[in-house]
């Protein structure tokens, strides 16, 4: 599965794209981020607050309880500030 | 018509071609939003923009289609810059082109503050204390909640 960190995800992991093999039980974009938090103290302070990280799931919006597989793009990104 | 690009655009020549040889359009609205030097009351030296390659491709094309099935546009165009932008420069473009005014600016205005609330682009900003991520404002999804209704995959 690959991983795209942007903005401050990006700055607070120190990745912006990597590949993960998470250990079977994670079915979802929320079993992922609990998964993730543990990877380590600059994934725990990125993934502290969930209501200010926004889930894509192959460039679409995704929700907590979406199915995620070993062949998705996943990106992780704070609330858009464009425009 | 959507574009993601680094260098600057002419807004003149832009709504010059965007209307070319069609003369069912009676009306044009734009929208261009510039860099300002200040937010809050923190002075902004620059800021830089960043973005997901792909997936704002996919979002603006889809809000442009949004505003395509809402409205009788004869032409639509959005135009966004990433990158580092300094005070005054121009960051992002939508024009709406139809018969009629009333459709132009509402389409324009939706596009706008759409865009602002969906499409993936993030703003640094670089001030006196640093550079800072800037946050999203909850007039912004106020703004874009006027349009509604939202399709199924929004943001929030």
């Amino acid at each position: 599965m690959k991983v795209l960190y942007f903005a401050w995800l990006r700055a607070k992991t120190g990745v912006a794209v990597e590949e993960v093999t998470p250990p079977g039980e994670v079915a979802t974009v929320g079993d992922l981020l609990a998964w993730l938090k543990g990877r380590g103290p600059g994934y725990a302070e990125a993934l502290a607050d969930l209501q200010v990280v926004r889930v894509a799931v192959n460039q679409e919006y995704a929700d907590p309880d979406q199915p995620v597989g070993p062949n998705d793009e996943v990106a992780l990104f704070p609330p858009v500030t464009g425009g | 018509m959507i574009r993601v690009q680094r260098e600057d655009f002419d807004p003149g020549q832009e709504l010059a071609a965007l209307t070319a040889g069609n003369h069912k359009v009676g009306g044009l609205a734009v929208f261009v939003g510039l860099v300002r030097d200040l937010a809050g009351d923190e002075t902004v030296g620059a800021m830089t923009l960043e973005h997901y390659p792909g997936m704002t491709e996919k979002m603006l094309e889809r809000i442009e289609a949004e505003a395509r099935a809402r409205w009788p546009l004869e032409a639509s165009l959005v135009i966004h810059r990433t990158g580092r932008l300094e005070p005054g420069e121009r960051i992002v473009m939508v024009a709406c082109a139809s018969a009629h005014r009333q459709a132009a600016f509402d389409a324009c205005g939706f596009l706008i503050d759409w865009l602002k609330t969906k499409a993936p682009f993030w703003k640094l900003e670089e001030g006196p204390a640093g550079a800072k991520w800037v946050e999203a404002r909850e007039s912004d999804d106020e703004a874009a909640a006027r349009w509604a209704p939202e399709e199924p995959d929004a943001a929030e």
